[in-house]
Parts: structure tokens; sequence; C-alpha cells
């Protein structure tokens, strides 16, 4: 067998609960339980090397919390991650170690992810003296130069404060921290949804650019279903903490197969206004403490039947190297359109 | 009132919206002129900071001091509101021009059910008895969409979601059937398949109460769905105004055509998106001539730098009007070959 294999991230079976109860002096005086909210529920998926793997869905999905848990921000109540062929929860300090400089994180608000009495030399080098990449200040110098023409930046930059720069800039000043310790893998919470188009679309060319420059692996977390479409190679679709679909991205948004997929690309405002024909939308997202038993989604799904409520359906492969997870689909209760 | 029909609903002339501060002042809206008929979705787009909210905030009177308006007018079917005394101008706004804004929690009071926030909007503006005002909110939560009204009319604020307290925001705007809606990002806090929804409620109200909407959002998808026109702002000037599906098929000014190919959509094989360097310029940096000159790639077509130093006002191209000289020129060559 190969020993550099083709997945570089293999999650499996991952969940992550959070305790939100009352005190427990409130509790026993008005008689309730412990409150468990199941933020992500068994969740599995693989990124393979130099692809992006998106994931999409409304608030509350719990898309941010597997990105946290990826990054190891958080640890998994369940489940394991695979980092590189290494399970991320058994490996020692130090080769956690190694492993943590290969990847990186941006994150959505350039305001509150960098330290506001830093300058910007100070910050892009962080992760170069944390890891030991670089120690002289010469040497950390000409890196940081390096990386910040390499986001667009000049080099005087590095004298300046974060404040001193644009929500644009301050992005690129993040994606240069995060490439500075030379890694494979980046997660990107929501990097551009804090931001205008016009500078959206610098940073996601940016993006793109460097992944091919560098071979990079994104996991990219987005509600916004148009800028996926636009970078990523795979699609997840999640709700309530599991992902429902996971496929292309062609293939995700011209054939999507669950219902709640189907929703969400209907919703999209259309730019072209081509006028296309919609599957109306209904309802709202339940309350992730109570979640409705058996598929989460079934209170607003159309094709619901008996089966839906008591069985909670798990993701099924079909054509193309897709998945599901709709007993209406494993049934065949709705046709598996094929792309055209 | 004798051809009220002819008068545009709104009038917005001249529009200069200042900001003094230690520094000098600072003119976040500059010289804009526009109109809505009635029952017209009108959109107004642009990145933050180009002036779309404030003047959407400067028509329903609720600029926040030290903004005031500076020069020019605005006229609500023929009257001049942008000078009304405050008690003047307070029976209008609610009665003639509604409002709905972006955070839902913030337009709604915490300590009243939504049902008291109603009736009082109603009672303000009409003239019912508190048993009337009543059924009509319970009537205007049904027409919203949200269910069980009589029983949600006790609730408060809290125990809405944010797509059904948006609704409530909705339904208080149109308490007392305002000819003008201001739409402040009525959306952008939404999740996608809410927003949706909001869409096509917003839509189908206005149609059926023969209502018009000043549409101020980011989101050019938005505008899309619902606008029957539109206006793009850039760093507080118009830089095209004209029908929805010209400005988005065939936009005339170099910014609008940078923006279109900014926006990622789903089913575009673009490896890369069209890309505008550079940001917006800060109000206390705005260029001189256009705005956009720095940024802006057709700079050299314009002969003897008229773009950097003469400013653009709008100039019909294609079937919008742009506030760019390319327009001017083009002009003048044709009239070039027809001499």
């Amino acid at each position: 067998m190969n020993i550099k294999s083709n997945v570089l991230l293999e999650v499996i079976d991952v969940a992550k609960e959070f305790d939100v109860s009352k005190p427990w002096l409130n509790r026993v005086i008005e008689r309730q339980d412990r409150q468990i909210l199941k933020a992500v529920d068994g969740v599995s998926f693989t990124i393979n090397r130099g692809e992006t793997l998106s994931l999409v869905g409304e608030s509350g999905c719990g898309k941010s919390t597997v990105a946290r848990l990826v990054c190891g921000l958080y640890t998994p109540s369940r489940g394991s991650i695979k980092f590189d062929g290494v399970n991320m929860a058994d490996a020692g300090a130090d080769e956690v170690q190694q492993l943590r400089k290969r990847f990186q994180m941006i994150f959505q608000d350039p305001f509150a992810s960098l330290n506001p009495r830093w300058r910007v030399g100070k910050i892009i080098a962080e992760p170069l003296r944390v890891h030991k990449i670089a120690t002289d200040d010469a040497d950390v110098k000409k890196r940081v130069d390096k990386l910040l023409t390499q986001v667009g930046l000049s080099p005087l930059d590095q004298e300046k404060f974060p404040h001193e720069f644009s929500g644009g800039q301050r992005q690129r000043i993040s994606i240069a921290r995060a490439l500075s310790s030379n890694p494979e893998f980046l997660v990107c919470d929501e990097p551009t949804s804090a931001l205008d188009v016009s500078v959206q679309a610098q940073i996601l060319n940016l993006m793109k650019d460097l992944q091919r420059e560098f071979g990079l692996t994104y996991l990219f977390i987005s509600h916004n279903l148009a800028v996926v479409s636009h970078i990523s190679t795979r699609v997840g679709v999640m709700y309530l903490g599991r992902l429902v679909e996971v496929a292309d991205t062609k293939r995700i948004f011209a054939n999507p197969q669950h219902p709640y997929t189907q929703m969400l690309q209907s919703a999209i405002p259309d730019l072209h206004m081509t006028g296309k024909q919609r599957t109306p939308v209904a309802g709202e997202v339940p309350n992730p403490l109570n979640p409705p038993a058996g598929c989460a989604f079934h209170p607003r799904c159309p094709h619901a039947y008996a089966r839906c409520k008591s069985e909670r359906p798990n993701l099924i492969d079909y054509a193309d190297g897709g998945q599901v997870a709709c007993h209406a689909v494993e049934d065949k209760r709705i046709n598996i359109r094929v792309a055209a | 009132m004798t051809n009220a029909s002819n008068i545009p609903l709104l009038q917005v002339k001249n529009l200069r919206i200042e900001f003094p501060t230690r520094r000098g002042i600072l003119t976040a809206v500059d010289d804009i002129s526009f109109d809505i008929a009635a029952g017209e979705v009108l959109g107004v787009v642009g990145e933050s900071g180009a002036g779309k909210s404030l003047t959407g905030a400067a028509v329903i009177g609720l600029l926040e001091p030290p903004g005031r308006i500076a020069k020019g007018e605005i006229l609500l079917a023929g009257r001049r509101i942008d000078n009304l005394p405050f008690e003047e101008l307070r029976k209008i706004r609610g009665r003639e021009i509604g409002a709905i804004f972006q955070d839902p929690l913030t337009s709604l009071n915490p300590l009243y059910t939504i049902g008291r926030q109603i009736t009082e909007t109603i009672e303000t503006h009409l003239d019912l008895t508190h048993a009337q005002a009543t059924t009509r909110a319970i009537e205007l939560l049904n027409e919203v969409g949200i269910p069980a009204a009589e029983k949600r009319i006790d609730h408060y604020p809290h125990q809405f979601s944010g797509g059904m307290r948006q609704r409530v925001v909705i339904s208080l705007a149109l308490a007392a059937n305002p000819k003008l809606i201001i739409a402040d990002e009525p959306t952008t806090a939404l999740d996608v398949s809410i927003q949706a929804q909001i869409i096509t409620l917003i839509k189908k109200l206005c149609r059926e109460h023969h209502t018009a909407v000043m549409l101020v959002t980011h989101d050019m998808g938005v505008i899309a769905e619902t606008a029957d026109r539109v206006a793009v702002m850039y760093a507080g000037r118009i830089a095209e105004i004209g029908p929805v599906a010209e400005v988005i098929h065939s936009p005339q000014h170099p910014y609008t055509i940078g923006l279109m190919g900014a926006i990622p959509s789903v089913g575009d094989n673009h490896e890369r998106l069209a890309q505008i360097d550079g940001a917006m310029p800060r109000l206390t940096a705005i260029p001189s001539g256009c705005a956009f000159n720095p940024r802006c790639t057709r700079i050299k077509d314009v002969p003897n730098n008229r773009c950097t130093t003469e400013r653009p006002d709008l100039l019909p191209a294609g079937k919008t009007r742009a506030a760019c000289w390319l327009h001017s020129v083009s002009a003048m060559n044709k009239q070039a070959v027809t001499a």
C-alpha cells in the first residue's frame, strides 16, 4: 500500500456536544434535566490532497464547529480525526506539534483575529517563531517580506498596525500569517463573509492562486452557495449537526438529491433572472436542543413518510461518488435524476 | 394635487449629506438625484460606505446627528419633507413612509408584546378604536404569514425566530398602509432559505398594496429578484441607474461592469472572478474628478485627463444612465461619425 495516500484528512463519526444546562441550583428548583446541545452529531468525510471541500448550511447547523474540531480548537466528544493517517487524539505531544505546523486556520472576522497591539510583521512571524521555523531576525524579516508580497501587500506594510488596513487587506494579513509555517492544509471559516463583493472576489482569486502555487488543501466553511460553487471541488451540505449530502460541486448544484439541498439550491437569489423553477421554501430550522426524531429535516420535507419520522438516515453512496442521507432517495421514492 | 399622477411618489434632488468633524467636513452623499414612482421597487446597491443607508435614512428623516442634509430637496408626492419640523415629520413617518431595518431584534422593543407595538402604530396613525386596531393587527400578522396570529400577538420579540421577527417588522411597516417603504438590508441577517421567504413576501405585499419600496442592500441577487430599477452607488455618488435587467446584463459604468464580474454565481464555470483592484476610497480621501478613477481600467480611453479633473454627472449610456466620461466620448464620436 502506498504510504502517502491520497487522503489528507479523514473525519470519522465525529460528534461534539455542549452542555448548555442552567446552574445546578436552578435545575433543582425548576426540576429541569441537564440540557445537551449536539452541535455536531456523527459527521464523517474525507478530504483529498489538493482539493477544496466546502461545508454549507444555515446558521446553527454545526459547520463552524466542524472547522474548530478539525483544527483542534475543540476536542471531539466522539469519533476521530486523522490527519495524514495519524489519529490526532492518540498522537503524542511532539507529534501533534509537528502536525500542527502543517495546518492553519483563517477566521471570518479580520477585525477580531489580528492582535491590535502587534505590528503586522510580528503577527505574520508568530507561527515562524512558535514552530521554530526561523529564529534569527534577518531570516524572519526575509520570509515576512516574501509572504506579504505573495498576498498582494507591500513589504513596507509590516511596520504598520492592523487598524491601518481595510477589511480586505486584513484578511490578506490573516492569509499571510496562515501561510507562514508552509502548511499543506488550511481551514477557512467564512473567510469572505465580512467583505464586500469586489473585495471578496480579490480574496477568492488570491486563495485559488495560492492553492495552485503551493498545492494547498482547503476545508472551506460558508453559508454563501455562490461562493462555495465557485471555489470548491466537492461540497458537503449540513443540517442540524449532520451531513445530508456530499457530492462534486457541479453535480450538487446541477442535480441535488437531498430535498434540503434542493430547497437550498432553489432559494439562491437568481442573478441572471432566468425565471428558474423553484421548490417553495417552507418552515424554519428546528431548535437544535430538541431536534425532531428520525431525519431532522422531516418536518419541512415534502417527501417525508413514516420511516423518516422514526429512523435516522445514514449517508449512502449513489452514482458519481456522491453520498446522500435520505430514506426517500434510498427507497427510490424520489427518482434519482440523471444529470443532463 | 391637480396632476398627482404625473409626479413621482418620491423625488430626491441634488441631495448632499455632510458630517462635520474635527478634521473638516466629510461629504458622505454627494449630489445625488433619483425618483421612485408609485408602486415601484428601486434597488440601491453598493459596497459598505457608499452612502446607500444614509440616503435611506435621509428620506425617512432619521439621519443621526451630526450628519445633516447640506443641500438638496426630498419631495414625497410633490410635498417637500426634508425641512419639516420634528412633529410634522413624525406624522409622515409610519403613516406615509414605513421602514424595515436589517436587524429585527433591535427594531422591536423587547419589553412590549408585538401586539402592543403594532396596535400602538395603528392607533397613532389611523383613526381606529383599540378593538379595531387589535383586529387589524391580527389581520396584518396573518398576512405576513405568522401562524396562529391571535395567540402570537401576546408574545414578546424574543419568543420569535429571526425570520418570524422580520415578518413582524414588515407588518409594522405596513400597519398604516404607507405609500413608500424604506427597506435597509431587510434580508442580510437571515439565512438563505428564510431570505427567499422574506423576498417573496415583500414582493407580494408591495404588489397587493401598491407600495413603492426603496430597497437598500449590498446583495445584487436580492436586487435582481425584487427590484424594477437599480441605482449603483460608489463613494457617495450614483455610478449608474437604470432598469434592473439592463444594469445586470449590459452594465455601462466600468465600476458596475467590474462589480457584476466579481459576483460569483452558481453554475458559472469561470476559473477566476473579475476583480477590481484596490478598495473604495475613504471619505477623507475622495480623489478629484471621478471617484472611481484610481481603480478604473478605462481611464486611458478618455482624452485630456478628464477623469481626474472633472466630475462626471449621469449621462445616457445604452439603456441606463451612467456617471462616466466614456459615454460622453462615445456620444462625441457618434456625432463625429454622423457629421
